[in-house]
């Protein structure tokens, strides 16, 4: 085979793995989101189903089995009042972006050279896209599709629920891209670059994980992180409280499950992004090494880290759900431009300080710094409170009602 | 009413203090609210495998039975006072001559149909000689409504099967024999 072939069948091989793990992750972590609701309500969760056919219980592993088929058997309705076209385009483009984002997103670092398949002499990649120099700007250009995807699912259902959950989603998912681009470029200013496996390469190299060097950055890019999923607290978009579901309120069957996997993938895409730029990715001091010479050993304990780290940061969202109580939409958009924005330019002009003279210095002083300007900037936040409210009548409340009518 | 009306009466809130505005409280709250009841003891009843605790099995008003005496004959005297105190009308008696010689009567036939009980009690507050009373069994199932219409067997063997973790209940609570 030739060169070209050969990185061809290497590049289907990992989308084949890439997928079928995806989704099978997307369907356990089904299963794991109802252990834990369950269990921080004290009730047991999902336990009965287990190997099919038998007797045999499993702790309820057979779970998503039993969800896939009940929605596979599902009947399909489409509503007589819906644009069919964007109806049935809407979940496809969802679930499409949310799929072709981990073309650039590494599940491990490289298998060694001596791998002994046929014809392959270089070290692999784990990652679909090796060597992709825009990663982070293609993983920014699809969530942003995902914005889409719920917009036009929320308009071509034709059903004011579905519409007002379209509308809040728009806002929110526009608002919180800011943040998210801010607490992005501390790293990418840091690190100098936009692919990924040069960001986990660069803080494996020195050993120093980002969030160490910018906490800042890193709260900022988790509240964004939360907002663009649309996870609670942040889950305005398909409150079902509020909005019955929100922007799927009228599917059913297959396109809802589409869109409910776009969801958990999201969900996984941004726990993998935390990890990648904040985490160090697959490295751990003393257990991974940090250099590019890799044996099975450590190519294998790499991947195992990175997906520990992964199910922590996942765990962290599913623990989060129960937590704290959904934000009001207007204190949503005030925590997205008065609160996160200020802090992620000041997280970026510190940043950029750093990159500038933190070479000078030896590290901990930077480090220190860096710390000390994100203990600064929150208690700043804290003291101006934009999001505390006060609704007592006060001086000039006459005048205010009058101008308002 | 308006917000400036004189008869409200605003009541001044708690001050959150700079840690509250800085969202730490409510980060730590949450978070260790829901962590120890992730670890915490669980309330789902297994239910097959695990029974659920009924309270107090002497007040327990579950599935009927019919008592027996110390030679194992059924308690029941015919007296018709159960049936005529049940408001669902669910217990049909046949009355006979008692083939024993220290009663008059016995019944021939005694059949509850369970389906139209509302497990009042009244018949068991009724009986003068606590030959009926309700235990704790919960699980009542049955795959016809002809399984569901127990006779006196039926209700005898729930004696049989009851007897040793439910004694009968009356001398604990007054009751006449």
């Amino acid at each position: 085979m030739t060169e070209v072939q050969i990185s061809a069948v290497e590049a289907l091989v990992k989308i084949a793995l890439l997928l079928f793990g995806l989704m099978t992750a997307a369907a356990y972590l089904v299963l794991l989101e109802r252990w834990i609701a369950a269990w921080v309500q004290d009730r047991l969760g999902p336990n009965r189903v287990g190997v099919p056919l038998t007797k045999i219980k499993a702790f309820g592993l057979g779970q998503p089995l039993a969800d896939g088929l009940k929605f596979i058997f599902k009947e399909e309705i489409t509503p007589k009042h819906v644009d069919k076209f964007l109806y049935t385009l809407a979940p496809i483009s969802i679930l499409a972006a949310a799929l072709a984002i981990f073309a650039v997103i590494p599940f491990g670092s490289v298998l060694p050279a001596d791998v002994g398949i046929p014809g392959v002499k270089h070290q692999i990649d784990l990652v679909v896209a090796p060597g992709f120099d825009v990663g982070l700007i293609y993983v920014f250009a699809l969530s942003s599709i995902a914005v889409y995807g719920v917009i036009l699912g929320g308009w071509a259902s034709n059903n004011k629920y579905s519409f007002l959950g379209g509308l809040r989603s728009s806002a929110q998912l526009i608002a919180y891209e800011l943040p998210l681009g801010l607490g992005l470029l501390g790293v990418v200013l840091y690190n100098g670059s936009l692919q990924l496996e040069t960001i986990i390469n660069a803080q494996a190299a020195s050993g120093v994980w980002n969030i160490f060097l910018q906490p800042l950055g890193f709260v900022v890019f988790l509240v964004a992180a939360f907002a663009e999923s649309a996870r609670l607290p942040f889950d305005l978009p398909e409150c079902e409280q509020e909005l019955i579901g929100g922007y799927h309120t009228e599917y059913a069957g297959m396109r809802l499950l589409m869109y409910l996997i776009a969801e958990f993938l999201h969900m996984v895409t941004v726990s993998f992004l935390i990890v990648i730029l904040f985490f160090g990715g697959w490295h751990f001091w003393g257990l991974t090494g940090a250099d590019a010479n890799v044996t099975w050993a450590t190519a294998i304990l790499r991947v195992l880290v990175l997906m520990a780290k992964v199910l922590g940061v996942i765990l962290f969202f599913m623990m989060a759900r129960w937590s704290w109580p959904r934000f009001r939409f207007d204190q949503l958009m005030t925590l997205a431009w008065k609160v996160m924005l200020p802090m992620g330019l000041v997280n970026v002009v510190a940043v950029a300080v750093l990159a500038e003279y933190g070479s000078s210095v030896p590290m901990w002083i930077g480090v220190l710094g860096m710390w000390a300007v994100a203990v600064g900037a929150w208690i700043v936040a804290g003291i101006a409170a934009p999001l505390a409210t006060d609704n007592r009548p006060h001086a000039g409340f006459e005048v205010q009602q009058a101008s308002s009518v | 009413m308006k917000a400036d009306d004189p008869n409200v009466n605003w009541i001044e809130e708690p001050s959150l203090g700079l840690a509250g505005k800085m969202y730490l409280p409510l980060f730590v709250e949450g978070l260790t609210t829901t962590t120890r009841h992730l670890f915490g003891p669980k309330v789902t009843v297994s239910f097959p495998e695990a029974r659920p605790k009924s309270g107090n099995p002497l007040i327990y008003r579950g599935v009927h039975r019919l008592n027996k005496d110390e030679q194992g004959r059924v308690k029941c005297v015919a007296c018709f006072l159960c049936a005529t105190a049940c408001p669902a009308h669910c217990i049909d008696i046949i009355g006979a001559e008692s083939p024993w010689p220290d009663r008059e009567k016995y019944p021939e036939s005694f059949v509850i149909d369970e389906l139209r009980c509302i497990f009042c009690g009244m018949c068991e507050e009724a009986c003068p000689v606590d030959a009926i009373e309700l235990t704790s069994l919960l699980d009542l199932t049955g795959r016809s409504r002809e399984e569901m219409i127990f006779d006196k067997e039926k209700l005898l063997s729930v004696y049989d099967q009851t007897k040793d973790a439910e004694p009968m209940k009356s001398a604990e609570l007054g009751g006449t024999v």
